[in-house]
C-alpha cells in the first residue's frame, strides 16, 4: 500500500487550468474538428463523384431520346416508281423495296431549291437527310398505294449532323473546314427552319431499332435482347447450381478438407477479374467444346460461372438466416433431413435467396469485359433469334458507340447508358422490394 | 440420331417407371400406406432414376468421345502412307474429309471415305442409341423387381439428391481448375516460342508479328515489363484516390454520422458500388481525360488525353465504395468497450478513433485495402477505354501508359489465329494477372478471418 502512495507522490500534479494546459486542449480540439472536416469532406467527394458521372450521362444523353425531322413535300411520281401492282400485297411490297426511292428524293429536293442544280450542290442537299428518310418515304407508299402520283409532305428523318447543329453540339462558329457540315447546308437548314419544317420528337426508333453506323439510325433494341438472352442462360445455369452447392454446404457437408476447399475456393473465384473468365470462356466453350463465338449462350455460359459465388454466398447467408428451430420441429416429426430442406428450409430462405440472385444477375447484366473476350463484340445489326445467333449486349453496346469518332454516338451512348442503369435501378429496386416483403424476422 | 432426341426418350422412360412404381408400391401391400417403408412417390423416383442414370452415362459417353472414336476408324481406313503424316497434316486431312461431308465439295478422291464416315458414324450412333434405352430399361424394371414394402428408397433417392449437390458445389472447384489449366496450358504453348525470361524482364513490349517472314520488325518483342508498370502505376493513383476516400468515409459513417445521414448515405455509396465499369470508362473518356488535358494545359503542361492519371483517378471513384463497405464492416467489429474506454479516459473522438478503433481495426482495413488492390489491377474496361495502347516504360502519371488487361483485350479482338505467339501471350498476361489477384485475395482473406476471430 506504501508503495503506491510513494508513486502518487511522484506524479507530478497537472494543474488543469494552466495555460499551457488549455492550449493543449485547445490544439486537441482543433485536431478533432480537421479530422472531422477531412471525413466529411471524403464522404462528400464520394457523392460528388457519384453526381458528377450520374450528372454528365443525363447532361450528354438526354437529347439522344430526341430525334430531328425535317418536313418535305415529296412528289411520289408515278414516271420513277413504276406500275406498282396495288392488288398483290405481297408483289407489292417486294417492288416498293426495290423502288429507286433516292431519286424520287432528289427531284422532290430540286423542286424546294430550284436554285440548287450543280451535281455536288445536289448531293450537300442529299446529305442533310438520314439514309433513313427513304424508309420514311417507303413506308409511306406501303400504307396508303393511293398517294402514288401525289405530292405529300413527309416527316423525314435529318441526317445525324443535322440533329446535332439543331441541338447546339456543332458550334457554328467554328470554321467551315473544322465542321462536319457546311456553310452552305446550315444556310438550307435555317432556311427550312424559319419555314417550320424542321421539328423535334421522341426517338422512338432508338428502342426498337438495332445497331447501325448511322448514329441517327442507331438503336438498342438487338442488344437488349442479346442482354436478355445472355441473362437467361446464366440464371438458368446459375441458379440452380448455386441454390444446389449452397444447400450442399450449408446443410450437408461433413466438417473436413474437402469442404474448406470448396469454400476458400468459392471466396477466391467471387474476386478473379471478371476479365479471366472471359479467358476461359475463350479457351473452353469457344476453342475447346467449339460453341459459335459471338453467341449469347457462351457469354451467358461465362457469366454463369462468373456469378455462382455471388449467389452461392448469398444463398447460404439466407439459409443460414432461418432458425433451427423450424428444422428441429420437421425432423422431430418425423421428416428426414431432405425433406425438411425442401419442404421448410428452402421456401423460407427463398426471398433472401432470390434479393442475392437478382443482385448477382444485376452484376452479370452491367459486365462487359468477358463480353468481349468471348467475342460479342462485333457489329450486328439483326436481332438474335436464338442463343447460338451472334449477338452483343447493352453495356458492349456502350463500348462500341463509345468508341465511334461521330458526335452524334457521343449522345446515343449515354441514352444507353441511361437505358442500362435502368435496368440495373429495377433489378436492385426489385431485389429491395422482396427482401422487405418478405424477408421475416425470427 | 442426335442426343437430344436420345435424351427426350430417356426423360420418357423416367416418367413411366416413375408411374408404374408408384401404382406398384401401393399394389404390394394392398393400398395401406402405413405398411410402405417410403412413400409411393419414393418409389416412383427411385425406379424413374434408377433407370434414367446408366442410359444418361450412355448418353454422355457418347456426346463425349463421339468425335474421337469415329476420327480413330477414320485414321485406321487411311492408307498407311497418310497415317504416318505429322499431326497437324492428319487434322488438315479429317477436316478436310469432314468438310467434304458436310458440304459435298472438294477432292474426289475423299468421297471413298465420306461414305465409311456415313457408314460408321450411323452404326456407332444406332449401337449407344438402343445401348442406352436397354440399359435404362432393364436398371428400371430390376428396380420394380426388387421393390417391396421394406425397402429403403428414400435413404436411395436421397443419397442420389445429395450426390448431385456435391457435384454442384464441387463446379466452383471446377471452375478453378479450368481456370489454371486453361491459361497454364496457352502459356506454355506461348513460352514454347518466346523465352520465359524475356516475358518477364524484356523492357519492350510489341506483340505485332509479321504477316511475311522478310517483313521489317518480324519477331514481336514480348517484354511485359511496362505492361506491369502500368498496370501498377494505375493501381497506385487508384488506391492513393481510394484508400484514404473510402478509409474516410467509412470512419465518418460509422463514428461520427447519425443515422439519418447513414441512411441517405450508405445506399448512395452503393449506387457508385452498382454502376457498370463501362460507364466509368466512358466517364473517364469524356469527362476526366479531357478536364485534366484543359487543366495541364492552363499550366503550359502537355498531358496526353489517354493519361495514366485519368484512368487511376475514375478507377480509384469506382473502388471508393468497395473500400469503404470493408472497412466499414470492420471499424463496426471493434467492441464497444473499447471505445467506451478511451472516451471514458476523456480521449476526443478523433483521438479514440486514431489511436483504439484504427489500429485494433488495422488487420481489417489492410485486408479491405489488398482486396480493393486486386480489383484495381483485374479492372478491364476503364484502362481499356482511358488508358492507352502505347507500352511506355513510365512512372509520369501525365503520359500514357498500357495495362495488361488493356493488352489481353487487344491482342485478343478481332479475327487472328488462335496459335500465334501474338494470341498465345494474351494468356500468359491472363495467367500473370490470375496468380497476381488470387495471391492478393488469400492473404486479404486470411488477414480478414484472423481478425474476425479475434473480436468473435
Amino acid at each position: 500500500m506504501t508503495d503506491t502512495s510513494d508513486n502518487d507522490q511522484a506524479i507530478t500534479r497537472v494543474i488543469w487550468h494552466s495555460d499551457e494546459q488549455k492550449n493543449r486542449l485547445k490544439s486537441r480540439y482543433r485536431k478533432e474538428k480537421i479530422f472531422k472536416f477531412f471525413a466529411v469532406s471524403s464522404l462528400a467527394a464520394a457523392m460528388a463523384a457519384l453526381v458528377v458521372v450520374l450528372g454528365s450521362i443525363i447532361i450528354t444523353g438526354s437529347s439522344g431520346f430526341i430525334e430531328t425531322r425535317i418536313e418535305m413535300d415529296i412528289f411520289l411520281d408515278k414516271a420513277v416508281l413504276g406500275d406498282l401492282p396495288t392488288d398483290d400485297r405481297q408483289e407489292y411490297e417486294k417492288q416498293v423495296a426495290g423502288a429507286n426511292i433516292n431519286r424520287i428524293l432528289v427531284s422532290s429536293l430540286q423542286r424546294e431549291f430550284p436554285d440548287v442544280t450543280k451535281r455536288s450542290d445536289v448531293f450537300e442537299l442529299l446529305r442533310l437527310f438520314s439514309v433513313g428518310a427513304q424508309t420514311d418515304i417507303r413506308d409511306v407508299i406501303l400504307k396508303d398505294p393511293s398517294v402514288i402520283g401525289k405530292t405529300i409532305p413527309i416527316n423525314l428523318l435529318a441526317s445525324s449532323n443535322v440533329d446535332m447543329l439543331i441541338k447546339g453540339n456543332i458550334s457554328r462558329d467554328v470554321a467551315e473546314n473544322d465542321r462536319k457540315i457546311s456553310d452552305q447546308q446550315i444556310a438550307w437548314i435555317d432556311k427550312l427552319n424559319n419555314d417550320g419544317k424542321v421539328t423535334q420528337g421522341f426517338n422512338w426508333s432508338f428502342f426498337v431499332s438495332g445497331d447501325s453506323r448511322e448514329p441517327e439510325l442507331a438503336g438498342i433494341w438487338s442488344a437488349t435482347i442479346g442482354s436478355f438472352l445472355t441473362l437467361l442462360v446464366t440464371f438458368l445455369i446459375a441458379f440452380p447450381i448455386g441454390v444446389g452447392s449452397a444447400i450442399y454446404l450449408e446443410e450437408f457437408a461433413p466438417k473436413n478438407r474437402i469442404t474448406d476447399l470448396i469454400e476458400i475456393n468459392i471466396n477466391n473465384l467471387a474476386a478473379v477479374p471478371s476479365i479471366i473468365f472471359g479467358l476461359l470462356g475463350l479457351a473452353i466453350f469457344i476453342n475447346y467444346i467449339n460453341l459459335p463465338r459471338s453467341a449469347p449462350l457462351v457469354g451467358g455460359l461465362t457469366l454463369a460461372l462468373m456469378t455462382l459465388p455471388t449467389i452461392i454466398i448469398t444463398a447460404r447467408a439466407a439459409l443460414k438466416a432461418v432458425p433451427p428451430s423450424i428444422k428441429e420441429a420437421a425432423i422431430g416429426l418425423g421428416a428426414s433431413h431432405m425433406q425438411t430442406v425442401f419442404h421448410h428450409v428452402l421456401p423460407l430462405s427463398m426471398p433472401g435467396i432470390l434479393t442475392g440472385s437478382i443482385i448477382g444477375m444485376a452484376q452479370a447484366l452491367g459486365e462487359t469485359a468477358p463480353l468481349i473476350m468471348i467475342g460479342m463484340v462485333a457489329f450486328i445489326v439483326d436481332t438474335p433469334g436464338s442463343i447460338m445467333e451472334a449477338s452483343t449486349a447493352l453495356p458492349v453496346q456502350v463500348y462500341l458507340w463509345a468508341d465511334s469518332p461521330e458526335r452524334g454516338f457521343l449522345e446515343k451512348t449515354s441514352a444507353a447508358i441511361m437505358v442500362l442503369l435502368a435496368f440495373l435501378i429495377i433489378m436492385n429496386g426489385l431485389a429491395i422490394w422482396l427482401r422487405q416483403k418478405f424477408e421475416k424476422k425470427w | 440420331m442426335s442426343a437430344y432426341l436420345l435424351f427426350i426418350i430417356l426423360t420418357l422412360i423416367l416418367t413411366c417407371f416413375y408411374y408404374i412404381a408408384k401404382k406398384r408400391s401401393l399394389l404390394l401391400v394392398d393400398g395401406d400406406i402405413k405398411k410402405l417403408h417410403s412413400l409411393p412417390t419414393h418409389y416412383g423416383w427411385a425406379a424413374g432414376i434408377n433407370s434414367f442414370i446408366p442410359g444418361f452415362i450412355i448418353l454422355a459417353i457418347w456426346t463425349i468421345s463421339k468425335d474421337n472414336l469415329i476420327n480413330k476408324l477414320l485414321i485406321s481406313q487411311l492408307e498407311t502412307e497418310s497415317a504416318s503424316l505429322p499431326t497437324f497434316e492428319l487434322n488438315a486431312l479429317l477436316s478436310n474429309i469432314k468438310n467434304y461431308i458436310a458440304n459435298g465439295t472438294g477432292d474426289e478422291s475423299l468421297a471413298v471415305y465420306a461414305e465409311y464416315y456415313r457408314n460408321v458414324s450411323e452404326k456407332i450412333a444406332w449401337s449407344f442409341f438402343l445401348a442406352a434405352i436397354g440399359v435404362s430399361c432393364i436398371s428400371g424394371y430390376y428396380t420394380l423387381y426388387k421393390m417391396s414394402p421394406t425397402v429403403n428408397s428414400r435413404n436411395h433417392i436421397e443419397t442420389i439428391i445429395k450426390m448431385m449437390l456435391l457435384a454442384f458445389s464441387v463446379i466452383a472447384i471446377i471452375t478453378t481448375i479450368g481456370i489454371v489449366f486453361s491459361l497454364l496450358f496457352e502459356s506454355i504453348r506461348f513460352f514454347d516460342q518466346v523465352s520465359i525470361t524475356e516475358f518477364v524482364f524484356g523492357i519492350k513490349w510489341s506483340p505485332q508479328t509479321a504477316i511475311r517472314i522478310d517483313q521489317v520488325g518480324s519477331s514481336g518483342a514480348f517484354g511485359a515489363v511496362p505492361l506491369f508498370m502500368g498496370t501498377m502505376l494505375i493501381t497506385v493513383i487508384a488506391m492513393l484516390i481510394a484508400g484514404p476516400i473510402g478509409l474516410l468515409s467509412a470512419i465518418y459513417m460509422a463514428e461520427f454520422a447519425n443515422k439519418k445521414v447513414r441512411k441517405i448515405a450508405k445506399p448512395l455509396l452503393e449506387i457508385l458500388a452498382g454502376i457498370p465499369t463501362v460507364v466509368y470508362g466512358f466517364i473517364a473518356a469524356l469527362v476526366v481525360a479531357p478536364f485534366i488535358r484543359d487543366t495541364g494545359a492552363l499550366f503550359g503542361l502537355e498531358i496526353a488525353s489517354e493519361s495514366a492519371l485519368a484512368a487511376g483517378i475514375v478507377m480509384g471513384v469506382m473502388i471508393i465504395p468497395l473500400i469503404s463497405s470493408l472497412s466499414d464492416d470492420v471499424i463496426s467489429v471493434v467492441p464497444q468497450s473499447l471505445r467506451e474506454g478511451s472516451l471514458g479516459l476523456g480521449a476526443t473522438q478523433t483521438e479514440t478513433i486514431l489511436k483504439v478503433i484504427l489500429p485494433s481495426a488495422l488487420p481489417g482495413v489492410v485486408g479491405a485495402l489488398l482486396l480493393a488492390t486486386s480489383r484495381a489491377i483485374g479492372e478491364t474496361m476503364i484502362v481499356v477505354m482511358a488508358a492507352g495502347m502505347a507500352a511506355n516504360l513510365t512512372i509520369n502519371p501525365l503520359e500514357a501508359v498500357t495495362t495488361v488487361t488493356v493488352q489481353i483485350v487487344a491482342l485478343l479482338t478481332g479475327d487472328q489465329e488462335f496459335a500465334s505467339s501474338k494470341t498465345l501471350s494474351a494468356f500468359a498476361l491472363g495467367l500473370a494477372l490470375f496468380f497476381t489477384t488470387l495471391a492478393l485475395n488469400a492473404i486479404a482473406l486470411i488477414i480478414v478471418k484472423k481478425y474476425r476471430e479475434q473480436y468473435d
